[in-house]
Protein backbone atom coordinates (compact mmCIF):
# COMPACT_ATOMS: atom_id res chain seq x y z
CA UNK A 1 0.00 0.00 0.00
CA UNK A 2 2.95 2.32 0.45
CA UNK A 3 3.01 2.86 -3.29
CA UNK A 4 -0.67 3.30 -3.85
CA UNK A 5 -0.61 6.34 -1.56
CA UNK A 6 0.99 8.62 -4.13
CA UNK A 7 -1.20 7.76 -7.07
CA UNK A 8 -3.56 10.41 -8.28
CA UNK A 9 -6.16 9.34 -10.82
CA UNK A 10 -5.88 10.73 -14.36
CA UNK A 11 -9.08 12.65 -13.66
CA UNK A 12 -7.59 14.43 -10.62
CA UNK A 13 -4.43 15.25 -12.57
CA UNK A 14 -6.53 16.53 -15.47
CA UNK A 15 -8.63 18.72 -13.17
CA UNK A 16 -5.44 20.17 -11.66
CA UNK A 17 -4.13 20.94 -15.16
CA UNK A 18 -7.43 22.61 -16.03
CA UNK A 19 -7.30 24.74 -12.88
CA UNK A 20 -3.68 25.71 -13.62
CA UNK A 21 -4.58 26.78 -17.17
CA UNK A 22 -7.57 28.80 -15.93
CA UNK A 23 -5.38 30.53 -13.31
CA UNK A 24 -2.84 31.33 -16.04
CA UNK A 25 -5.66 32.98 -17.99
CA UNK A 26 -6.76 34.90 -14.90
CA UNK A 27 -3.25 36.19 -14.19
CA UNK A 28 -2.84 37.37 -17.80
CA UNK A 29 -6.29 39.01 -17.72
CA UNK A 30 -5.56 40.71 -14.38
CA UNK A 31 -2.35 42.20 -15.79
CA UNK A 32 -4.42 44.24 -18.26
CA UNK A 33 -6.27 46.00 -15.43
CA UNK A 34 -4.07 48.76 -14.04
CA UNK A 35 -4.38 48.72 -10.24
CA UNK A 36 -0.92 50.09 -9.49
CA UNK A 37 1.11 48.22 -6.87
CA UNK A 38 -1.80 45.81 -6.22
CA UNK A 39 -1.10 44.18 -9.60
CA UNK A 40 2.16 42.72 -8.33
CA UNK A 41 0.42 41.20 -5.31
CA UNK A 42 -2.41 39.75 -7.42
CA UNK A 43 0.19 38.14 -9.71
CA UNK A 44 2.10 36.73 -6.73
CA UNK A 45 -1.02 35.37 -5.03
CA UNK A 46 -2.14 33.62 -8.25
CA UNK A 47 1.39 32.27 -8.83
CA UNK A 48 1.51 30.95 -5.24
CA UNK A 49 -1.88 29.28 -5.69
CA UNK A 50 -0.63 27.61 -8.87
CA UNK A 51 2.56 26.55 -7.07
CA UNK A 52 0.43 25.04 -4.30
CA UNK A 53 -1.57 23.02 -6.84
CA UNK A 54 1.61 21.70 -8.47
CA UNK A 55 3.06 20.80 -5.05
CA UNK A 56 -0.01 19.00 -3.76
CA UNK A 57 -1.25 17.24 -6.91
CA UNK A 58 1.68 16.83 -9.31
CA UNK A 59 4.44 16.54 -6.70
CA UNK A 60 2.13 14.76 -4.20
CA UNK A 61 4.09 16.36 -1.36
CA UNK A 62 1.67 15.06 1.28
CA UNK A 63 2.49 11.42 0.53
CA UNK A 64 6.22 12.16 0.94
CA UNK A 65 5.68 12.35 4.69
CA UNK A 66 5.62 14.90 7.45
CA UNK A 67 9.38 15.42 7.31
CA UNK A 68 9.20 16.67 3.74
CA UNK A 69 6.16 18.89 4.38
CA UNK A 70 7.79 20.50 7.45
CA UNK A 71 11.19 20.95 5.79
CA UNK A 72 9.55 22.41 2.67
CA UNK A 73 7.60 24.93 4.73
CA UNK A 74 10.81 25.75 6.62
CA UNK A 75 12.53 26.49 3.31
CA UNK A 76 9.69 28.83 2.31
CA UNK A 77 9.91 30.51 5.74
CA UNK A 78 13.65 30.95 5.31
CA UNK A 79 13.05 32.52 1.90
CA UNK A 80 10.43 34.84 3.41
CA UNK A 81 12.86 35.88 6.17
CA UNK A 82 15.57 36.52 3.56
CA UNK A 83 13.21 38.62 1.43
CA UNK A 84 11.84 40.43 4.50
CA UNK A 85 15.23 41.37 5.91
CA UNK A 86 16.61 42.48 2.56
CA UNK A 87 13.62 44.77 1.99
CA UNK A 88 13.95 46.05 5.54
CA UNK A 89 17.57 46.89 4.85
CA UNK A 90 16.78 48.47 1.49
CA UNK A 91 13.88 50.55 2.89
CA UNK A 92 15.93 52.17 5.67
CA UNK A 93 19.11 52.99 3.79
CA UNK B 1 9.65 -11.48 -1.78
CA UNK B 2 12.64 -9.16 -2.17
CA UNK B 3 13.10 -6.40 0.38
CA UNK B 4 11.48 -3.16 -0.64
CA UNK B 5 13.95 -0.44 -1.64
CA UNK B 6 14.24 2.60 0.66
CA UNK B 7 11.77 4.86 -1.14
CA UNK B 8 11.47 7.36 1.71
CA UNK B 9 15.22 8.01 1.92
CA UNK B 10 15.52 8.51 -1.83
CA UNK B 11 12.62 10.95 -1.87
CA UNK B 12 13.85 12.93 1.13
CA UNK B 13 17.25 13.29 -0.54
CA UNK B 14 15.60 14.66 -3.67
CA UNK B 15 13.50 17.14 -1.72
CA UNK B 16 16.59 18.40 0.15
CA UNK B 17 18.22 19.05 -3.22
CA UNK B 18 15.09 20.84 -4.45
CA UNK B 19 15.30 23.22 -1.45
CA UNK B 20 18.74 24.36 -2.62
CA UNK B 21 17.22 25.06 -6.04
CA UNK B 22 14.43 27.09 -4.44
CA UNK B 23 16.98 29.19 -2.55
CA UNK B 24 19.07 29.62 -5.73
CA UNK B 25 16.16 31.05 -7.73
CA UNK B 26 14.79 32.74 -4.61
CA UNK B 27 17.99 34.79 -4.40
CA UNK B 28 17.58 35.90 -8.01
CA UNK B 29 13.94 36.79 -7.40
CA UNK B 30 14.96 38.94 -4.42
CA UNK B 31 17.49 40.74 -6.63
CA UNK B 32 14.75 41.31 -9.20
CA UNK B 33 12.27 42.48 -6.54
CA UNK B 34 14.65 45.06 -5.04
CA UNK B 35 15.59 46.54 -8.43
CA UNK B 36 11.94 46.47 -9.44
CA UNK B 37 11.00 48.48 -6.36
CA UNK B 38 13.78 50.99 -7.10
CA UNK B 39 13.27 51.35 -10.84
CA UNK B 40 9.62 50.42 -11.37
CA UNK B 41 8.96 52.61 -14.48
CA UNK B 42 12.06 51.30 -16.31
CA UNK B 43 11.25 47.70 -15.45
CA UNK B 44 7.74 48.19 -16.82
CA UNK B 45 9.19 49.62 -20.05
CA UNK B 46 11.57 46.65 -20.21
CA UNK B 47 8.79 44.12 -19.64
CA UNK B 48 6.71 45.71 -22.41
CA UNK B 49 9.49 44.82 -24.85
CA UNK B 50 9.12 41.11 -24.02
CA UNK B 51 6.76 39.03 -26.12
CA UNK B 52 3.80 37.94 -23.98
CA UNK B 53 2.86 35.33 -26.60
CA UNK B 54 6.09 33.41 -26.09
CA UNK B 55 5.83 33.65 -22.31
CA UNK B 56 2.22 32.46 -22.31
CA UNK B 57 2.87 29.64 -24.78
CA UNK B 58 5.80 28.40 -22.72
CA UNK B 59 3.69 28.54 -19.53
CA UNK B 60 1.00 26.35 -21.12
CA UNK B 61 3.63 23.98 -22.55
CA UNK B 62 5.30 23.49 -19.15
CA UNK B 63 1.96 22.96 -17.35
CA UNK B 64 0.94 20.32 -19.89
CA UNK B 65 4.35 18.64 -19.60
CA UNK B 66 4.05 18.54 -15.80
CA UNK B 67 0.63 16.91 -16.17
CA UNK B 68 2.13 14.32 -18.54
CA UNK B 69 4.97 13.49 -16.13
CA UNK B 70 2.51 13.08 -13.24
CA UNK B 71 0.30 10.91 -15.50
CA UNK B 72 3.30 8.72 -16.38
CA UNK B 73 3.81 7.97 -12.67
CA UNK B 74 0.14 6.99 -12.31
CA UNK B 75 0.47 4.84 -15.45
CA UNK B 76 3.53 3.03 -14.06
CA UNK B 77 1.65 2.36 -10.84
CA UNK B 78 -1.24 0.93 -12.83
CA UNK B 79 1.15 -1.18 -14.93
CA UNK B 80 0.12 0.70 -18.08
CA UNK B 81 3.64 0.81 -19.52
CA UNK B 82 2.80 1.96 -23.08
CA UNK B 83 0.85 4.93 -21.73
CA UNK B 84 3.65 5.81 -19.32
CA UNK B 85 6.11 5.82 -22.22
CA UNK B 86 3.78 7.92 -24.38
CA UNK B 87 3.30 10.46 -21.57
CA UNK B 88 7.05 10.72 -20.96
CA UNK B 89 7.71 11.13 -24.69
CA UNK B 90 5.03 13.84 -24.77
CA UNK B 91 6.70 15.65 -21.87
CA UNK B 92 10.05 15.47 -23.70
CA UNK B 93 8.46 16.99 -26.81
CA UNK B 94 7.02 19.78 -24.64
CA UNK B 95 10.50 20.46 -23.24
CA UNK B 96 11.95 20.61 -26.75
CA UNK B 97 9.21 22.99 -27.96
CA UNK B 98 9.87 25.18 -24.91
CA UNK B 99 13.55 25.42 -25.84
CA UNK B 100 12.77 26.18 -29.50
CA UNK B 101 10.45 29.00 -28.37
CA UNK B 102 13.19 30.32 -26.11
CA UNK B 103 15.68 30.17 -28.99
CA UNK B 104 13.37 32.14 -31.29
CA UNK B 105 12.56 34.63 -28.51
CA UNK B 106 16.19 35.23 -27.55
CA UNK B 107 17.22 35.27 -31.22
CA UNK B 108 14.78 38.07 -31.96
CA UNK B 109 15.95 40.06 -28.92
CA UNK B 110 19.58 39.69 -29.94
CA UNK B 111 18.72 40.68 -33.50
CA UNK B 112 17.25 44.00 -32.37
CA UNK B 113 20.30 44.68 -30.20
CA UNK B 114 18.97 43.66 -26.80
CA UNK B 115 21.59 41.46 -25.18
CA UNK B 116 24.07 41.83 -22.28
CA UNK B 117 26.73 44.36 -23.20
CA UNK B 118 24.98 45.52 -26.40
CA UNK B 119 25.40 49.16 -27.46
CA UNK B 120 21.65 49.71 -27.32
CA UNK B 121 21.49 48.65 -23.66
CA UNK B 122 24.74 50.34 -22.60
CA UNK B 123 23.70 53.67 -24.18
CA UNK B 124 20.11 53.43 -22.90
CA UNK B 125 18.84 53.89 -19.34
CA UNK B 126 20.89 51.83 -16.86
CA UNK B 127 17.86 50.20 -15.13
CA UNK B 128 16.69 48.72 -18.43
CA UNK B 129 20.13 47.19 -18.85
CA UNK B 130 19.59 45.69 -15.37
CA UNK B 131 16.16 44.35 -16.36
CA UNK B 132 17.46 42.58 -19.43
CA UNK B 133 20.55 41.36 -17.58
CA UNK B 134 18.26 39.69 -15.03
CA UNK B 135 16.00 38.45 -17.83
CA UNK B 136 18.88 36.66 -19.54
CA UNK B 137 20.36 35.27 -16.31
CA UNK B 138 17.07 34.00 -14.87
CA UNK B 139 15.55 32.59 -18.08
CA UNK B 140 18.98 31.24 -19.12
CA UNK B 141 19.48 29.44 -15.81
CA UNK B 142 15.93 28.14 -16.06
CA UNK B 143 16.65 26.97 -19.63
CA UNK B 144 19.67 24.99 -18.38
CA UNK B 145 17.33 23.37 -15.84
CA UNK B 146 14.96 22.43 -18.68
CA UNK B 147 17.84 20.73 -20.50
CA UNK B 148 18.86 18.82 -17.35
CA UNK B 149 15.21 17.91 -16.71
CA UNK B 150 14.89 16.59 -20.27
CA UNK B 151 17.97 14.42 -19.79
CA UNK B 152 16.43 13.03 -16.58
CA UNK B 153 13.09 12.39 -18.32
CA UNK B 154 14.98 10.69 -21.17
CA UNK B 155 16.74 8.42 -18.67
CA UNK B 156 13.39 7.64 -17.03
CA UNK B 157 11.88 6.83 -20.43
CA UNK B 158 14.72 4.42 -21.13
CA UNK B 159 14.41 2.78 -17.69
CA UNK B 160 10.65 2.31 -18.09
CA UNK B 161 11.33 0.83 -21.52
CA UNK B 162 13.86 -1.64 -20.01
CA UNK B 163 11.44 -2.46 -17.20
CA UNK B 164 13.89 -1.09 -14.63
CA UNK B 165 11.22 1.30 -13.39
CA UNK B 166 8.24 -0.69 -12.19
CA UNK B 167 5.23 -0.23 -9.95
CA UNK B 168 7.30 -1.73 -7.09
CA UNK B 169 10.33 0.50 -7.60
CA UNK B 170 9.55 3.82 -9.23
CA UNK B 171 11.74 6.11 -7.08
CA UNK B 172 13.87 7.19 -10.07
CA UNK B 173 10.83 8.23 -12.11
CA UNK B 174 9.34 9.90 -9.05
CA UNK B 175 12.49 11.92 -8.39
CA UNK B 176 13.00 12.88 -12.04
CA UNK B 177 9.35 13.94 -12.02
CA UNK B 178 9.89 16.04 -8.89
CA UNK B 179 12.77 17.84 -10.61
CA UNK B 180 10.64 18.54 -13.69
CA UNK B 181 7.77 19.86 -11.57
CA UNK B 182 10.17 22.18 -9.72
CA UNK B 183 11.36 23.59 -13.06
CA UNK B 184 7.68 24.20 -13.88
CA UNK B 185 7.14 25.73 -10.43
CA UNK B 186 9.96 28.22 -10.97
CA UNK B 187 8.55 29.21 -14.38
CA UNK B 188 5.18 29.86 -12.70
CA UNK B 189 6.91 32.74 -10.88
CA UNK B 190 9.19 33.85 -13.73
CA UNK B 191 6.24 34.33 -16.10
CA UNK B 192 4.33 37.03 -14.17
CA UNK B 193 7.49 38.71 -12.86
CA UNK B 194 9.01 39.29 -16.28
CA UNK B 195 6.15 39.19 -18.77
CA UNK B 196 3.15 40.54 -16.90
CA UNK B 197 4.55 43.64 -15.20
CA UNK B 198 2.25 46.62 -15.80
Amino acid sequence: MAHASHIFSYKTLGLALGALLVLTGVTVGASYIDLGWINVWIALVIASTKAGLVLVVFMHIKSAGKGVVVSFLSTVCFLAIMIGFIFWDVAFR
Amino acid sequence: MAEKPDQTGKKLGMWLFLYTEIILFGGLFVLYAVYFSWYTPDFILGAKQLDLGFGLANTVILLVSSFLVAASITAVQKNQRPFALTALAGALVCGAVFLVNKYVEWGHKIEIGIFPGSEKLLDGPAPQNLFFGLYYVVTGLHGIHIVIGMVLLGVSFFLVLCRKITAQDDAVLDNCGLYWHLVDLIWIFIFPLFYLVV
